[in-house]
């Protein structure tokens, strides 16, 4: 027997306006700008309607054919709050899917941090944060982690067991791996319960990045091909993990390319073979047993050619900004102030520092598609700025001016 | 790639080498001509005044027997009349107003192809348009014209003078080939003269590492260097005080920057006609004790203000290269450039503001005087950017135009 299990991740940071030093202090609202086309309502009802809400359709409409068709999703507490704000009828798709029983919520921090890695007390605040959201909206309680970037290393792992989820997922990263495939189930180094799910990052950006690329040796990318790949793989391997971000589907892939006809085919073609089946990420967990131990002592991601954290904090102006943030910390939560704890909060997106990335010589291409400035420089310039303006709230509330 | 064996003898036309430019044409000239000769290039290099420039690698060539500085100063726009009319000397050497001494410039140029064989005529600069335009007439050879700014850069944001346009036209339009000296240049003359863009190459400046060795000590500013000592920064332009540079903006968000802090200097490198507004306008906003003016320098002390700079700042309305932004990399100040300044095209890791965001600029400035990450960061990927920039590329790249174009033979007009 053979499962796919499929993982996608919904995510929308709010992106800081050009913020300069001459509206710190006067002028607190970081995240709206509605003369410009990156303004966050724009962009949400823009990703809504060529993502979220035809990609959920064509879900749907794999979930009604096929018994066997399950999913596993995350959807960080911004983009939540987004969709309540300018989409719902966005959010309220998502509770349909996850109303069929057979799509299962992964959880994570709220605010899509990089809190473990700096402040442990306020990441905990964030996962439970996420937790009472997701039961708010969806009525479930997740039973496997996903850390910001698919960041991972063993003290998490450890983390995650001793917090009583089922799984943990990551990079599925040959230096981690060795000669093993990603196609199993692993335990986690140093762990009783918890389950290790590691992305195959082959076949996963195959679709995700290579989809409609025309200099690729596997385009066209079709359904017959793709399946032929997965049928070809020794027949022991017991699970394929294909993660992505949710807006592969209609945002980095359009409609026009042929990706939602891809998706259905594809889903089509492998559920006709005998023994194929798809598995949420807590059922490939329970079901499957785990083939062996993965020590990972190191911090590894999801992301660019090294697979560490260096596309977040790789250069000094990202150490500058992410340390300045969460020195703050203690100061900020002393406020009370829960506007203020919330635009802090925000600041703490993983999205605010992969804009600011200066890797411009292999994987910056990339970080430039993403990115809603038109420069690193602006990215430190503007998230730096609004964070004086948060030193200037806290020293307010303490009535230091 | 075209590598031919043929030596090729090139006649260029300039308006000024160093140590006697007034500012980035000469110098653009005297390295690229530098690199040609190094491409077995024979050049003869025509220039309207006579100096000696101390060069081995060509020929240079005096249209007229008057000094630089008389050359110069008959030549400005505002001041021209005294060095014309009123000076004590001889009618042989007067050099005229700026017309008079390009049509100087074309006379010596035709008399001097008649008696000297040339494969490639290459003009640099409108001033030399009309020579030539004239010297491929009589000869028959491929005109390279070399745009390194036009007159809708050099106008600031008015419309220019007429007749320079005109002359600009007619030669681009006569010329075989168009050198550019960036996308942005190449784009402005196919939009604004109409002419086809394939017959326009892009080619960047390039740097010679051997012209700057920062000393690191900037020796030259004791003043400054005491002043940052006692914690001021200091924000530096080196240009010609004209419209184009952008200065007036410039001044503009210099008074944003000192109102939020005020241990900021600004050093302004260079001469011009604007000088005086510039100073009356500081004056104005307040900011005149910040603003500091050195005048038109050159050699150590030129050299030593990007060094002592914490941010190079080019605030240009237009600038069709900005051969001082690589300059500053090189010598270690990382550079915030205008939008339209065609440097940026090499120079990725620059700060790009628009002109007259004068709000975008001091935040800008500020934020580097702040932050030394975001000092560090710029000023290490941009060396990186630049770090492949010599003038043999761009020299190969002038080689090749020239080969094909003698193939190709201009046609006569």
């Amino acid at each position: 027997m053979r499962a796919i299990c499929l993982y996608m991740h919904v995510h929308q940071p709010f992106r800081v306006r050009p913020y300069t030093i001459f509206d710190a202090s006067e002028d607190h609202d970081y995240f709206s700008n509605p003369e410009s086309q990156a303004d966050n309502h724009q962009i949400m009802r823009k990703v809504a309607e060529k993502s979220y809400l035809p990609t959920n359709a064509a879900l749907m409409e794999l979930i009604k054919r096929h018994p066997q068709f399950k999913l596993s999703l995350s959807l960080s507490g911004t983009v939540l709050e987004q969709m309540q704000l300018w989409a719902p009828e966005a959010l309220e798709s998502f509770k349909e899917l996850v109303a069929t029983g057979r799509v299962e919520i992964v959880a994570e921090t709220y605010h899509h941090s990089l809190a473990f890695f700096y402040d442990r007390e306020e990441f905990e605040r964030q996962v439970k944060l996420h937790a009472k959201t997701i039961l708010h909206h969806f009525g479930v309680k997740p039973r496997v982690f996903r850390n910001t970037e698919l960041s991972y290393n063993n003290e998490l792992a450890h983390w995650a067991d001793k917090a009583g989820y089922k799984a943990i997922i990551t990079e599925g990263w040959e230096p981690v791996l060795g000669w093993r495939s990603p196609n199993y189930v692993y335990r986690p180094a140093f762990t009783k319960q918890i389950r290790l799910l590691m992305k195959n990052y082959q076949l996963s950006d195959d679709v995700a990045f290579r989809f409609s690329n025309r200099a690729w040796s596997g385009w066209p990318l079709t359904a017959e091909k793709y399946v032929g790949w997965l049928n070809d793989l020794d027949a022991d391997q017991t699970n394929v993990n294909l993660f992505m971000d949710y807006e592969t589907f209609g945002e980095h892939q359009w409609a026009e390319t042929g990706i939602y006809d891809f998706l259905k085919h594809m889903t089509d073609l492998f559920l006709s073979s005998k023994g194929n089946t798809f598995m949420t990420l807590s059922e490939a967990a329970k079901k499957i047993k785990p083939s062996d131990y993965i020590d990972v002592p190191q911090t590894i991601t999801w992301a660019d050619t090294e697979r560490d954290l260096s596309a977040w904090v790789g250069n000094s102006m990202q150490r500058q900004a992410i340390n300045s943030m969460y020195q703050l910390s203690d100061e900020v939560l002393a406020t009370r102030d829960a506007g203020l704890i919330e635009d802090w909060r925000r600041l703490q997106a993983s999205d605010h520092f992969y804009y600011m990335c200066t890797k411009w010589f292999n994987d910056g291409d990339i970080h430039a598609y993403f990115s809603p400035y038109s420069s690193p420089y602006d990215a430190f310039i503007y998230f730096m700025n609004a964070l004086r303006d948060v030193k200037y709230r806290v020293a307010a509330s303490q009535g230091k001016l | 790639m075209l590598i031919s064996k043929v030596e090729m003898k090139s006649l260029m036309l300039g308006w000024e080498l160093p140590p006697y430019n007034s500012g980035g044409l000469g110098v653009a000239c005297y390295y690229l001509c530098q690199a040609m000769a190094e491409r077995n290039i024979e050049i003869d290099f025509i220039v309207p005044y006579l100096e000696n420039h101390g060069v081995d690698f060509m020929k240079v060539v005096s249209a007229m027997p008057v000094s630089s500085e008389i050359t110069r100063r008959a030549g400005g726009i505002y001041d021209s009349r005294k060095w014309t009319e009123e000076m004590p000397i001889d009618a042989d050497v007067m050099p005229g107003n700026l017309h008079q001494q390009r049509a100087h410039l074309t006379a010596f140029t035709k008399h001097y192809v008649t008696r000297n064989k040339v494969d490639v005529i290459h003009a640099h600069e409108w001033l030399t348009f009309e020579a030539g335009v004239a010297a491929k007439k009589l000869t028959g050879k491929p005109l390279i014209a070399h745009v390194h700014a036009t007159e809708f850069d050099r106008s600031g944001e008015l419309y220019g003078n007429p007749l320079v346009h005109e002359i600009e036209e007619t030669a681009l339009s006569v010329a075989d080939r168009i050198i550019a000296v960036s996308q942005l240049t190449k784009d402005l003359i196919a939009k604004h003269y109409g002419i086809p863009a394939e017959k326009i190459e892009v080619i960047h400046n390039g740097l010679t590492p051997a012209q700057l060795h920062a000393t690191g000590d900037a020796a030259s500013y004791q003043y400054l260097r005491a002043m940052k000592h006692l914690g001021y920064k200091v924000v530096v332009n080196v240009g010609r005080l004209t419209a184009q540079k952008g200065l007036r903006y410039l001044l503009e968000a210099a008074a944003l920057v000192v109102e939020k802090n005020p241990k900021t200097l600004f050093l302004l490198v260079g001469s011009g006609e604007i000088r005086d507004e510039l100073i009356t306008r500081s004056a104005e906003l307040g900011i005149a004790e910040n603003i500091i003016f050195t005048g038109f320098l050159r050699g150590t002390a030129w050299r030593d203000a990007f060094a002592i700079g914490d941010l190079f700042v080019m605030p240009s309305v237009s600038e069709p290269f900005g051969l001082t932004a690589l300059e500053s990399l090189a010598l270690g100040t990382p550079v915030l450039l205008s939008r339209t300044c065609g440097v940026a095209e090499v120079a990725r890791n620059t700060l790009k503001v628009n002109f007259w965001d004068t709000r975008a600029m001091a935040d800008n400035i500020l934020m580097v005087l702040d932050e030394p990450a975001l000092h560090h960061e710029l000023l290490v990927n941009g060396q990186h950017d630049i770090a492949g920039m010599a003038w043999l590329q761009a020299a190969e790249r002038c080689a090749e135009i020239y080969e094909t174009s003698a193939r190709m033979r201009g046609v006569m007009v």
